[in-house]
């Protein structure tokens, strides 16, 4: 189920202000790719148009196309909700519902896709998507409790069950792991390495180890400076990115001497 | 033998004289609150006990005695305010989601605005409408009503030909409180953390999920809390309800005849003027009943939002 993305010429606006120029790249399917870049070069804002969920902020918009599986998410007829059924994503902080359970949470994707799930059918998606979240043994006997009194390494991995619960083909990560402890990211870490043979995972973040660490290809954004958009400087493998980079900018900014 | 020099007195952080003042200020305001509800309490408490105990004339004519008395204004008043919940919280949540996550922002802020003035117009002025505007307005509604949904008992009849019913009332009511509604409804529907929207959106929700899943989870108990102050506002009213309402003297759900007992607040109102001190005891008596009913609904509210609460905590 997983498939490959398809970018190309993409501009992505806030009202009248151009964030991201012209990106043009292909995410290979059942992979890892890694956005990296300093901070508001662009790269949170372009994984959000990967999904449709950067239109959500008032005067958005975005320019060009992005092909999944030969349907372009932005021809005038694709609902923005189907998108994001297909394209899942998991944030930043982790975010499950507060009012609502463990199981309830996983479930909470379903329950908009499909109303009547028997009780059966929905134990077995709770069970299959927390244990392919690496979360069930240590929930498996409070899944009536709230998700919030998870720690926040659990409530991550619950965040990401409840995005796999649904089956997406692609899941979006916006560094899934920065508001974590370094036990619970090595946790997620080990989860992304095995959720890539079902997903295509797009994962930004700001740890370069990390991008290192986890990802087949990785992508390189960057900013000539405040007010200028956010441009793809460099898209290779990853082993290649931090050993010989292309461009002089990349490889700068992977040693440190930013500029 | 060295004498020890005395222990320093035991260390206190030192305390700023900004945060003294300001303690100081706010204990004070909690204080000052309690006090003015307590000196209300025990003024209806001293003005209105004797009019527990009035000669049978005072309760003339429907009644013989305060219970008999105060029993069908007490019915009338919560009456006229539930039809006013009724009407008006739906209304109100719909017109504040509107506001906070469906209009753009160049009509929500001015629609904003125009529903925060509607507080401002004086109560008098809705009854002035109610009389002149609306009850003429309805009364053909009315006739209708009666004779298409005459069997349901809310509308049994025999409709009033002025239209100044309780209905009427109860709609000029929920007008009267849809500002307040609206607005604290609508403050905490913006509220609703950023994040969690953005997750229901990306599970595919649409915008009415989105909504159901959690802004109105994450508001709920600030939407309880809306509704009772529209509820306080609506059982405490006067003016309008005293000059809409022709009031008869029963005990009844028929919303649209004019057989329906008035409300407290307007009761005291239409009679204060011309009471003998033995009367105005039996109306002060009134306020007491209507003073402990509204609050026993805001603790009951209170108790309902706490509940579910403390069901979500750990």
């Amino acid at each position: 189920m997983a498939k490959s993305i398809d970018v190309s010429d993409l501009d992505i606006y806030y009202g009248d202000f151009l964030a991201v120029e012209s990106v043009n790249m292909t995410i290979p399917a059942r992979s890892v790719t890694a956005l990296i870049g300093p901070s508001g070069c662009g790269k949170s804002t372009f994984l959000r148009s990967l999904n449709r969920m950067h239109e959500a902020i008032p005067g958005a918009r975005v320019d060009g196309k992005i092909i999944v599986d030969g349907q372009s998410l932005y021809d005038p007829g694709v609902d923005p909700v189907e998108v994001r059924r297909m394209v899942g994503m998991v944030f930043q902080r982790p975010n499950p519902f507060p009012t609502m359970s463990i199981y309830e949470n996983v479930l909470a994707g379903l329950r908009l896709n499909n109303k009547k799930l028997k009780k059966s059918a929905a134990d077995q998606v709770v069970e299959k998507s927390l244990k392919g979240a690496n979360l069930w043994n240590e929930v498996k006997d409070r899944l009536g409790k709230p998700g919030m009194g998870l720690s926040g390494g659990q409530q991550q991995r619950l965040c990401i069950a409840r995005a796999i619960a649904v089956e997406p083909q692609v899941l979006l990560m916006d560094e899934p792991c920065s508001a974590l402890d370094p036990i619970s990211t090595s946790a997620i870490e080990d989860l992304i390495h095995e959720l890539k043979s079902e997903y295509t995972i797009v994962i930004v973040t700001h740890n370069m180890q990390q991008a290192a660490r986890v990802s087949e290809d990785t992508a390189f954004f960057n900013i000539a400076g405040t007010g200028k958009p956010g441009k793809l400087i460099e898209m290779n493998p990853t082993k290649k990115i931090f050993s010989v980079p292309d461009e002089p900018a990349t490889e700068a900014y992977i040693s440190g001497r930013f500029g | 033998m060295t004498t020890t020099p005395a222990a320093p007195p035991a260390a206190r952080p030192k305390r700023r004289q900004g945060d003294r003042i300001f303690a100081g200020l706010s204990r004070g305001a909690g204080l000052f609150i309690l006090v003015a509800l307590a000196g209300v309490f025990v003024f209806l408490a001293i003005e209105g006990i004797p009019g527990l105990t009035q000669p049978s004339s005072f309760y003339a004519p429907q009644a013989s005695t305060f219970i008999g008395y105060v029993t069908p204004l007490l019915f009338g008043t919560i009456l006229a305010a539930v039809i006013a919940v009724i009407i008006a919280a739906p209304l109100s949540f719909g017109i504040a989601l509107v506001i906070s996550h469906y209009a753009p922002r160049s009509i929500a802020v001015p629609a904003a605005y125009v529903v925060d003035l509607l507080a401002a117009v004086p109560s008098v002025v809705f009854g002035l409408w109610g009389i002149n505007v609306l009850a003429r307005k309805v009364a053909p509604g009315y006739e209708w009503l009666y004779e298409h949904l005459g069997f349901i008992p809310f509308f049994a009849g025999p409709p009033s030909t002025t239209g100044r019913t309780i209905l009427t009332a109860g709609i000029v009511l929920a007008i009267m409180i849809l500002p307040i509604i609206t607005a604290i409804s609508r403050e905490i529907f913006a509220q609703t953390p950023r994040l969690h929207q953005e997750a229901a959106l990306a599970l595919g929700a649409t915008r009415w999920e989105m909504v159901r899943l959690t802004v109105f989870p994450y508001a709920k108990s600030g939407m309880v809390s809306a509704v009772m102050l529209g509820l306080g506002r609506a059982l405490g009213e006067t003016m309008a309800v005293a000059m809409v309402l022709s009031a008869g003297g029963g005990i009844t759900f028929n919303l649209i005849s004019s057989s329906n007992p008035a409300s407290i607040a307007s009761n005291i109102a239409n009679n204060y003027k011309e009471g003998t001190p033995g009367k105005v005891a039996v109306l002060i008596a009134t306020g007491l009943v209507l003073f402990l009913v509204t609050f026993l609904v805001n603790f009951a509210a209170r108790w309902l939002v706490g509940r579910s609460e403390r069901r979500m905590a750990r």
